[in-house]
């Protein structure tokens, strides 16, 4: 199974952290991946986006202009990449901020309120780790098993004291019932 | 097999460069290779190396020469316009027949361009860049992977030689983060009996020197360099084939482009059409036979590449022209989609019907 | 009993400069220096794009030739790759002035552990007399035959004053050899150029008030009165900089 997924937000909501999060945690489970992300001046403070494959075979293009899902951190990015998921495919909205609701039929929609979920729990910059975990959910890519292993990986020594904050984030938005 | 890490291309040429035996690195800050220079920068000073951030691309390849003459490996990386800089220091490494290594992480162009990925050095690369008769052992990677072992190998081929080799990757590449298995460090030491480590009193002075004022004698060490040439092309060209062996249409790209061809043509596949595609891992020596081997066998080429046009020369030349060559291209810093390459081989499979 | 020799880190390759030009005595110099000390195995020269392209033969050290202007580079590459060697540049005006300025003030910035001898005779003589950034005011060459307009060519360029502005750099000299006290003086600051490098001290660089009878059109014996009567005024001998001698003050 190949899963191709675009996270797009603005930059500083932790969009390229996500991305990296997810890739390790395939990264632990033995799947081909890739992350790949935007660059440039648009890292600080335009739209960021990143692209990340999670498939059984070899990755071919790393790009994802077709995602299976598509994790929308604002308005901007469902405007820009609404028309571009995959038929069938899955977008996952973040409605404290897009306050509109997805177009497309032909998609499986989840709404949750995932700046909210993760300023309820006292950190509203891990929005991004509450969509993750609701990624996790809805798209059978990765597992929640072992899932501190490889956050370990992502979060150096240095911010230890975040790795349980982080974990709790992505258990939160893993159990929301969008 | 190394336990397997994921890292930024950028990263992974650095670390590998430093198993290789890489104790200096010389460079300047330009996107978007920089985190293989902050990688150095953190990395050398703990291993007992030189990192250095040059005044300029000028500067930071004539150190590079300085070094490569005393023998020890030594690399630079830059970007595109920051690669234009360094022509003057590679053709004067090329005249002067030293080893080491030039990473370009590509980037749009002419001039300032764009940040985005490209691969529109294609022609600096391969056909000369600086002045004079001179070739460069160009390589490109096309997985992060890839990134880490040409870069052990450059420096391998560069040693093995006596010529500067390049790492042609491009924004892709550097930016994208691929899980990798480090190669063990090793450097392959070759007798570097040239080199100048000072004369200990006990031989008569080396000197590196690319100036021959009398001509007979340029001609000849310019013959005797292109001998070597010859060697090169005739041991270290690299490819790599994908469902060539039924293909009847053949796509050619290397790097990000041959990763959105392998796409295109198992998409075509799964049309029925038989489609394949040549990769070459290097580009000098670029890989005639394979595409010579193929004009015989397919009904047409297709050249996909992130410039104007600049590698379909080649595959024109080498395919002699047999069969037609048709150019798959985004440039300015966009890379062709998987269906843009698809289209294209429709049309050749169906132009033929 | 004193007996005339050749010092020993010269070869024995027939010198091609012109009758009258001072680079012999400069090189004399050079390799009377590193004989004294003793590193002629040791040594690495980098020799410039200039007169003194070819110094790569007649120095019997180990040499390397450089790009034009960027000798200093090249030299720092050797340096962090044999930092028990002993690494000298040689550069004209030209060279080191104009096209290698990058290289040179920032390799003295770095306090580069190189020593740097620095020939000024105020002309580009390898290529047939050209403007140097180095010519004076008023100076007819190829590429200035009204004289240097400082209107539109600007301003000679001090090299010591300049660098001697950095904190960088550990010695900064000018000496001349158009006379034998000069010449000596001269030999004097080359000697401690290297000895500086020796004692891990940093960059060290002397500038060699030069001249260049061919290209200034004049005989040997005028030219060096040219030297003394519009070089050294424009261009005054002494030490800018000496760390280590203010340090011990």
């Amino acid at each position: 199974m190949t899963t191709e997924l675009l996270i797009a937000g603005f930059g500083g909501q932790g969009v390229l952290f996500a991305g990296k999060c997810i890739a390790y945690k395939g990264l632990f489970e033995g799947r081909e991946l890739s992350w790949l992300p935007s660059y440039g001046p648009e890292m600080r403070g335009g739209t960021a986006n990143c692209s990340v494959i999670l498939s059984d075979e070899p990755v071919g293009s790393p790009i994802v202009s077709e995602p299976d899902v598509l994790i929308a951190m604002n308005l901007p990015s469902l405007d820009k990449y609404e028309g571009a998921v995959k038929p069938g495919g899955t977008i996952l909205v973040d409605s404290t901020l897009i306050e509109r609701k997805v177009e497309r039929t032909d998609v499986r929609v989840c709404y949750l309120p995932a700046t909210k979920l993760a300023a309820d729990m006292g950190a509203p910059t891990l929005a991004n780790m509450v969509m993750m975990g609701q990624f996790i959910k809805v798209s059978d890519a990765i597992k929640m098993d072992g899932l501190e292993d490889a956050m370990k990986k992502v979060i150096s020594a240095k911010h230890a004291d975040l790795l349980e904050l982080n974990v709790k984030a992505i258990q939160l938005g893993y159990g929301y019932e969008a | 097999m190394a336990e397997k890490v994921l890292m930024k291309g950028n990263e992974a040429i650095a670390e590998a460069a430093i198993r290789a035996g890489c104790l200096h690195y010389f460079g300047y800050p330009i996107t978007p290779q920089t985190e293989l220079a902050a990688y150095m920068a953190k990395r050398m000073p703990k291993i007992g190396g030189v990192f250095l951030q040059a005044e300029s691309e000028i500067a930071a390849i004539n150190m590079v020469y300085g070094v490569a003459g005393t023998g020890k490996r030594v690399m630079t990386s830059s970007s595109s316009p920051g690669v234009s800089l360094k022509q003057e220091g590679i053709s004067y490494i090329a005249g002067a027949d030293l080893p080491a290594l030039i990473v370009n992480v590509q980037r749009g162009g002419p001039g300032l361009g764009s940040i985005q990925p490209s691969q529109s050095d294609y022609f600096q690369a391969t056909k000369g860049g600086g002045h004079g008769d001179y070739h460069l052992i160009v390589l490109t990677p096309s997985s992060v992977q890839e990134m880490a072992d040409l870069t052990a190998l450059a420096f391998d081929l560069a040693d093995k030689y006596r010529m500067p080799a390049m790492l042609l990757a491009d924004g892709t590449m550097g930016q994208m983060m691929e899980p990798v298995s480090l190669p063990e460090p090793s450097c392959h030491t070759v007798d570097k009996p040239w080199a100048v480590t000072g004369t200990k009193m006990q031989r008569p002075h080396n000197i590196i020197n690319s100036l021959y004022l009398q001509p007979e004698e340029l001609e000849q060490t310019n013959l005797a360099r292109y001998e070597r040439y010859k060697e090169v092309e005739a041991n270290e060209t690299r490819w790599e084939e994908y469902l060539m062996d039924d293909a009847e249409i053949a796509v050619v790209a290397f790097g990000i482009a041959a990763r959105v061809s392998r796409n295109a043509v198992n998409a075509a596949r799964k049309e029925g059409i038989k489609a394949g595609l040549i990769r070459p891992i290097t580009i000098w020596p670029f890989p005639k036979a394979p595409i010579a081997a193929a004009a015989d066998k397919v009904k047409a080429f297709i050249s996909v590449e992130l410039s104007m046009g600049q590698m379909i020369e080649d595959v024109k030349l080498a395919s002699e022209c047999k069969k037609p060559v048709s150019l798959v291209s985004r440039c300015g810093g966009i890379i062709p989609s998987p269906d843009q390459v698809l289209d294209a081989i429709r049309k050749s499979a169906g132009g033929n019907e | 009993m004193v007996v005339f020799q050749k010092p020993h880190s010269l070869t024995d390759a027939p010198l091609h400069y012109c009758p009258g030009c001072t680079h012999g005595i400069i090189h004399r110099l050079v390799a009377e220096a590193i004989d004294s000390l003793g590193i002629e195995g040791e040594t690495i020269g980098v020799a410039p794009v200039g007169c003194a392209v070819m110094a790569y033969n007649y120095f019997a050290c180990d040499m390397v030739e450089a790009a034009h202007g960027r000798a200093p580079a090249v030299a720092t590459g050797l340096k962090r790759a044999l930092p028990d060697n002993i690494i000298f540049s040689y550069q004209g005006d030209g060279d080191l002035a104009s096209i290698g300025m990058a290289e040179t003030v920032h390799a003295a910035t770095r306090n580069e552990n190189i020593t740097v001898i620095f020939v000024n005779n105020a002309i580009y003589g390898m290529t047939g007399g050209q403007m140097a950034p180095t010519s004076l005011p008023g100076q007819v060459t190829q590429t200035s035959p009204y004289g240097r307009d400082v209107a539109t060519a600007g301003y000679p360029i001090r090299v010591c004053e300049m660098l001697s502005q950095l904190d960088g750099p550990e010695y900064i000299a000018r000496v001349a050899v158009n006379n034998v006290k000069n010449v000596k003086q001269a030999g004097k600051a080359i000697l401690k150029g290297f000895r500086n490098q020796i004692d891990k001290k940093g960059f060290s660089l002397i500038e060699v008030v030069s001249s260049c009878p061919t290209n200034w059109g004049m005989t040997p014996d005028k030219a060096l009165q040219w030297v003394e009567e519009k070089m050294i005024p424009y261009y005054p001998l002494g030490v800018y900089k000496d760390r280590s001698a203010k340090e011990a003050e």
